[in-house]
């Protein structure tokens, strides 16, 4: 008989690797990035190609530079630069998809050790990045047109609610992504299918987005918005633009940069809605998914910290880790 | 009725069907093979030898046995001469003490008689009769029997559960004899009813086992203090705490033991013994292993008299695969079962099977990153956070580890199953868990 492997159990492991985590969610994507090129045409496109090619070149080179193994394979730097090319303008220049995906991969992710060790979504946190250094750039809008053959420039629906002012856009503009915004993040459908085909593969749970969403829906509908023209209190509305729905599924639930424990995904989900409610509402930008999933990600080691689950059969006086 | 369960878990495949439909077979020890018979079959110091080297010895004689309180008397499954009393490998990887004993091929047998109905009336003669027959938890644990019968006088237990969950992957003993022996089995179960006059008996089987519940059902029917109860397909299912609690939503406390919540849990294998052993006096001589996984020839359940060599049994079986050979053998199932490397270590009382894997299913998978998935806090049946257990545990921060709820682990590899990055996360906490350096 030959000589025998020997190791402590559990002999068998699941099927899921991070390979296939990653390729789910790319996978997940991709409905969403197809309306982006049907919107917004070929310019979409191209800003989606640089910036996953930069995302990968970076998180090579850096590796190659450092010595370290080479982690191209997890797909996880396809997913940065596909959610950041998602959360820019349509009309956005090359180079900044380029420098956006360079600051998510290098200094959001790889200096505080790769994947899952990122503090923050690397995406959102080039996104930031991006929108503080460029401002004019990262908030002109254009009109979404089959294949972007007539683009114009447009107005988001979140500028107009702003202004306490139902937009044109109907109901319907929303659903398909007929609307102006980030090119990932206008068509509800397609983001909704993405997001079903994640739970159904339990790559995320329900958890984050539903309390996210259900959060933000519950707060402008008491809350309404009061606006030069009256209070407008359009919750379904409010839920279905912006980055909400692309925030809710795809980037709080970024495993590194949420709680682990389940009540920390359910508190870290609420603080998301809150904040982006607040921000929407009171604050000066029209949007608040990105700054406030970027801020909830910093309370996640809190989180994790104080949120442990009960253990199984703790006496009643020493309930929950004290780490 | 509704199948009940405990929270979080993992649906390993369970690969059942390899051996699921194949009988019980008896195999038997052939003239001049070497039997095994280690001191140390249960939980608790090991026994004495009560034979010497050049004896003849006959089946169900006692070979050994101790005084301590925590002991299980151990019995000839064969006839024949005890050639030497020394060094052995057990299924467990150990090293241990063992009489070793040549068959003679006659199978001369001690006369074997069972309690009178009116013994069977009295719960002492019940305790006295299982003590003397050598029964331990033939689940794994091997936990002496009588012992476990004879709960702290404060604990006042109300419920009887027979573990019928068997949710180990691959394994399919339990399964076979609750088909095959289901009156047996019951009447195991009601012998330890006998023991708790103030309790019930739960039968519980995993939903993927309708053959099980059924002939269960159908063997127990009119009888007013045992119940079968469906229990839902995941792993552990069996494991005591988690079917203590999906049957009586009951948790036994940190550090506690069943008996604290009122329960006392055997598994299939062992009602069925102390069945035996009541009814027809006959010792713990026998039990019946599943052999399967990739690399072996027929899968099957085999019913073999305890001592025999593995690599005997594996023979009598029908051998391993020739065009794909064994990679990894697994005394038990593969979730909590030893890997082991020498099989001429026999099979015991707790021992339930052996797993053959090829070199496909042996592979060791590389470790990555940890992503933060939490997929390990979803599985952990103890509400535990295995990865930041794993953590503490690997950088030797032993006093965090304890704080964190660590020695709370059962072992289950729940948290090393779910994880898609391949972490060695029951690895790296059991290794702790029985570090030299802890300080409980």
């Amino acid at each position: 008989m030959d000589r025998q492997i020997i190791s402590s159990t559990p002999h068998v492991r699941s099927k899921d690797t991070v390979q296939s985590v990653m390729r789910d969610v790319v996978i997940a994507l991709c409905p969403a990035a197809f309306m982006g090129i049907y919107h917004y045409g070929a310019h979409a496109l191209l800003l989606m190609a640089v910036s996953i090619a930069t995302a990968m070149f970076s998180e090579w080179a850096y590796e190659k530079a450092l010595q370290k193994p080479s982690t191209l394979s997890d797909c996880s730097a396809i997913i940065t630069g596909l959610l950041l090319a998602m959360n820019l303008p349509p009309a956005a220049p090359l180079w900044m998809a380029a420098v956006g995906s360079v600051f998510a991969i290098v200094m959001v992710k790889m200096l505080f050790g790769g994947l899952g060790q990122n503090f923050m979504n690397p995406a959102l946190a080039g996104r930031a990045f991006l929108l503080a250094s460029y401002p004019v750039e990262m908030t002109s809008w254009t009109s979404a047109s089959p294949f972007g053959l007539d683009a114009v420039s447009t107005a988001t629906p979140l500028a107009s609610l702003k202004q306490g002012v139902l937009p044109d856009a109907t109901m319907l503009d929303l659903l398909t992504g007929n609307i102006g915004g980030c090119l990932g993040e206008t068509c509800a459908i397609a983001l909704l299918i993405g997001a079903a085909y994640l739970l159904y593969k339990k790559v995320i749970t329900w958890r984050i987005p539903a309390f996210y969403i259900g959060t933000v829906f519950i707060l402008t509908a008491i809350l309404g918005r009061t606006g030069e023209s009256g209070t407008l209190h359009v919750p379904l509305y409010e839920i279905l633009s912006g980055g909400l729905l692309l925030g809710a599924f795809f980037m709080a639930t970024d495993y590194a940069s949420s709680p682990m424990t389940p009540l920390g995904q359910i508190i870290y989900a609420i603080g998301c809605g809150l904040l982006t409610t607040l921000i929407r509402l009171y604050g000066s930008y029209p949007e608040g998914v990105s700054y406030s999933i970027l801020i909830m990600n910093l309370c996640v080691p809190l989180l994790d910290r104080y949120t442990a689950p009960r253990i199984f059969g703790a006496r009643k006086k020493e309930k929950g880790a004290k780490a | 009725m509704l199948a009940v369960t405990f929270k979080r878990g993992v649906h390993p495949p369970d690969h059942k069907e390899m051996a699921a439909d194949v009988p019980i077979q008896k195999l038997e020890a052939k003239e001049g093979m070497e039997l095994i018979f280690p001191l140390s079959q249960h939980i608790g110091p090991p026994c004495a030898p009560l034979v010497n080297v050049g004896d003849e010895v006959v089946i169900g004689q006692k070979i050994a046995d101790s005084q301590a309180r925590l002991t299980s008397p151990i019995f000839a499954s064969i006839s024949g001469k005890v050639t030497a009393i020394g060094p052995a490998a057990a299924p467990n990887g150990a090293q241990v003490q063992a009489i070793f004993i040549t068959a003679d091929g006659k199978n001369t047998t001690l006369p074997f008689t069972g309690l009178s109905a009116q013994e069977q009336a009295s719960p002492q003669k019940i305790l006295e009769a299982v003590h003397q027959a050598g029964i331990v938890g033939m689940g794994g644990a091997g936990f002496p029997a009588q012992v476990k019968f004879s709960p702290p006088p404060t604990d006042t237990i109300d419920t009887v559960i027979l573990n019928g969950a068997e949710c180990e992957p691959y394994l399919t003993c339990d399964y076979r004899l609750m088909l095959e022996d289901p009156r047996t089995i019951i009447k195991g179960l009601e012998c330890m009813l006998q023991l708790f006059p103030a309790a019930k008996g739960i039968i519980g089987i995993e939903c993927n086992k309708p053959k099980a519940i059924e002939s269960m059902m159908k063997a127990c029917e009119g009888m007013q203090r045992i119940t079968v109860q469906p229990l839902q397909t995941k792993y552990p299912q069996g494991g005591e705490k988690q079917l203590i609690y999906a049957l009586t939503k009951r948790e036994v406390p940190s550090g506690g033991l069943p008996s604290n919540v009122g329960c006392i849990v055997s598994n299939a294998a062992t009602a069925r013994a102390i069945g035996i052993a009541v009814a027809q006096g006959t010792p713990l001589i026998r039990r019946v292993v599943t052999l399967s996984g990739s690399a072996m020839n027929h899968c099957g359940n085999y019913d073999v008299p305890l001592g025999m060599k593995l690599s005997d049994v594996v023979e009598l079986a029908g051998g391993f695969s020739e065009t794909d050979p064994p990679k990894k053998l697994i005394s038990g199932g593969p979730m909590m079962g030893n890997a082991i490397f020498d099989l001429s270590a026999p099979v015991t009382k707790a021992c339930s099977g052996l797993v053959a894997f090829n070199e496909a299913d042996a592979a060791l998978p590389a470790e990555q990153n940890c992503i933060r998935c939490g997929k390990c806090i979803e599985a952990c049946p103890m509400g535990l956070m295995p990865t930041t257990l794993s953590k503490l545990a690997r950088k030797g921060d032993l006093e965090g580890f304890v704080a964190n709820h660590g020695l709370d682990c059962i072992e289950c590899g729940c948290c090393s199953f779910a994880c898609p990055a391949k972490r060695y996360l029951a690895q790296s906490i059991r290794a702790a868990k029985h570090s030299p350096h802890l300080k409980r």
